[in-house]
């Protein structure tokens, strides 16, 4: 059991990788990443009962699914820190031969990726049908996936959040990356979705919101919520209220660094205001 | 020349239902999705016999076709039926990224594949399926000819693993192969040995190769006929040996031109021994509504069809 300092020196360390990692190749998707850190830091360093030595199969362990693959620099810094790969290997992020594409994928045999995501609205789905599997196989282990909050204008979720409910698929829990960006703007803007409250709740799910995305305490706390809330008949749906760039502050609440990568200036300036904690790759 | 015969007709797509029970018995991690097509793909038997490994996913076939993805980590072989429009066309990034590029052991079950659907008219008769699911890396094809061979296909596909498309059709047709045959993925049936033309037929035109090459043989012409029941991995040991012997090819296929068996074999002969080429198929067209034979007729479908083609490829020689 991690105390909440330890899980903060590891949030440090993982936005450290982000913006070195999108730097060292000038292209990647630094702003949800780092919105999302605690999120998977939480899951990954304190919630899920989870095995480095990596099975595709996951039996006896929580499973993780990012459906919204774009944001791979802290799924990838996250893996690695809690040793399903070597830290070294994030020098090789989208670079020619590495096993860290630019979206995860489980073609060149990354431990950790189960499946390729990237192409949005998919992942809600299959992460129906491993705790569908999960329950056919008596595993009474929970399946987690991570969703953006523009990535639900695609239909496929809906299609899949219909599928969850009427089928009381309640190893479930969803979490949305509330962050109302996307590429061409805020979420409002390009296509307000209204309520997803609303939305997600006549979908049949159990929703809970959390307005402190970037806090530890907060996120440990909604997840504990969440968990406690799993084999009652309904999905979970976590609405996770995050800040797009958190912990580098020219590129908080903005859309402009959704993919656009740090210059050398604009690295040294990010990584100063994030200490250096479990050392650096 | 081996004359075939059948006792009965029967649909492709049940003995897809047969296969699937057949595999459930054998093999417990078997399990099978359907969006609202149970009775048109014959999954009822399956959905009685192991109702707790049957997914009615309802109209959702991209829901479908992830979840299926998803459902084989922890080691379900998933069996996903949906008619082959909505199996390919409709879900193809799907597919693409979640069972192909994931490497994911799906087994993509495709019914009334083709004109041969008939009334319900172009929109459901998808006549690209092969040429698509083709063109992803690691997707193995099938597309086989009866009944029987369909529910072998279907048992064999259960055993390997990796992605593979199924496709099979909704009319009735002679069942000619053996019902305890050992389908081998990959590996083409010869039906007819001859000297004069090879013949590569694919799903229901194998019968209507088989026919042709009496008539042919009638007009003192001696046609090999292949069943390829595999589009991809393509036999092409065997196409190209047969090619050796008879120096020209005639394929036949329910599939457009472009992506379908004939653009396999006009590859293959292209890059390894430039032969002459007929193609029976759909040419860059779509269909329409109507009975299965007339649609067969006038698009260029039947034994007429391949005998015709088979004169042109020889004159070419």
């Amino acid at each position: 059991m991690a105390n909440i300092q330890e899980l903060q020196q590891a949030v440090s360390q993982v936005r450290r990788d982000i913006v070195r990692m999108v730097h060292a190749n000038n292209s990647g998707h630094p702003g949800g990443s780092l919105g999302c850190t605690e999120y998977l830091v939480a899951l990954y360093f304190e919630i899920m009962k989870h095995d480095s030595s990596f099975k595709m199969d996951g039996k006896g362990e929580d499973l993780f699914f990012l459906s919204n693959g774009h944001i791979s620099p802290v799924f990838y810094s996250v893996l690695a820190r809690s040793g399903y790969f070597d830290v070294a290997e994030l020098a090789t992020f989208r670079k020619i031969d590495s096993r860290l594409q630019g979206h995860p994928t489980t073609h060149e045999g990354l431990p950790g990726v189960r499946m390729a995501s990237g192409s949005l609205g998919q992942g809600m789905s299959v992460a129906i049908g491993a705790a569908q599997t999960k329950k056919l196989n008596g595993d009474n282990r929970i399946v987690y996936s991570l969703h953006g909050d523009g990535e639900l204008q695609e239909g496929q979720n809906w299609e899949a959040a219909m599928y969850a409910s009427a089928n009381k698929v309640d190893n479930l829990i969803c979490a949305i990356d509330l962050n109302g960006q996307q590429i061409d703007g805020s979420t409002d803007e390009v296509l307000n979705m209204g309520s997803l409250e609303a939305k997600f709740t006549a979908f049949g799910f159990d929703v809970i919101t959390e307005k402190e995305g970037n806090n530890m305490e907060k996120v440990l706390a909604i997840l504990a919520e969440a968990k406690s809330r799993t084999g009652n008949g309904k999905p979970i749906c976590i609405l996770l209220h995050t800040e797009m760039g958190h912990g580098v502050d020219y590129m908080m609440g903005s859309h402009k660094w959704h993919g656009v990568a740090p210059n050398d200036e604009e690295l040294a300036n990010a990584l100063a205001q994030n200490e250096e904690t479990l050392g650096d790759y | 020349m081996k004359k075939y015969t059948y006792t009965e007709t029967k649909d492709t797509r049940s003995g897809f239902g047969a296969g699937l029970v057949e595999a459930a018995r054998k093999n417990p991690e078997v399990v099978g999705l359907c969006a609202d097509l149970t009775g048109s793909l014959k999954m009822n038997a399956f959905a009685d016999e192991f109702p707790e490994r049957f997914f009615q996913v309802g109209i959702s076939e991209a829901n479908m076709m992830s979840m299926a993805a998803g459902m084989t980590i922890g080691g379900k072989i998933p069996f996903t039926g949906t008619f082959a429009n909505f199996s390919t066309s409709r879900v193809y990034d799907q597919i693409r990224q979640s069972i192909a590029y994931s490497d994911k052991n799906v087994k993509i079950c495709a019914s009334h594949a083709g004109l041969t659907l008939g009334e319900d008219g172009a929109t459901h008769q998808v006549l690209e399926d092969l040429g698509m699911m083709k063109m992803l890396p690691g997707m193995v094809v099938i597309n086989p000819c009866d009944y029987n061979q369909t529910k072998a296909a279907t048992m064999a596909i259960a055993e390997y693993v990796g992605p593979v498309y199924l496709r099979f059709g909704r009319p009735k047709m002679p069942v000619f192969t053996p019902a305890d045959q050992d389908f081998k993925i990959g590996e083409a049936i010869m039906l007819n040995q001859g000297a004069d033309v090879t013949i590569l037929a694919t799903g229901h035109l194998v019968w209507e190769a088989i026919e042709a090459g009496h008539i042919l043989a009638e007009m003192g012409i001696d046609a090999e006929v292949i069943n390829i029941h595999t589009i991809k991995p393509l036999d092409a040991e065997a196409i190209l040996k047969s090619v050796e012997k008879t120096g020209c090819v005639v394929t036949a296929e329910e599939h457009q031109m472009n992506g379908g068996l004939g653009d396999s074999v006009a590859q293959l002969l292209a890059l390894k021994n430039p032969t002459p080429l007929e193609m029976v198929a759909v040419n860059d067209t779509f269909g329409e509504s109507g009975v299965p034979a007339l649609l067969m007729e006038k698009y260029g479908l039947t034994r007429t069809d391949i005998v015709k083609s088979v004169e042109a490829v020889m004159k070419r020689k």
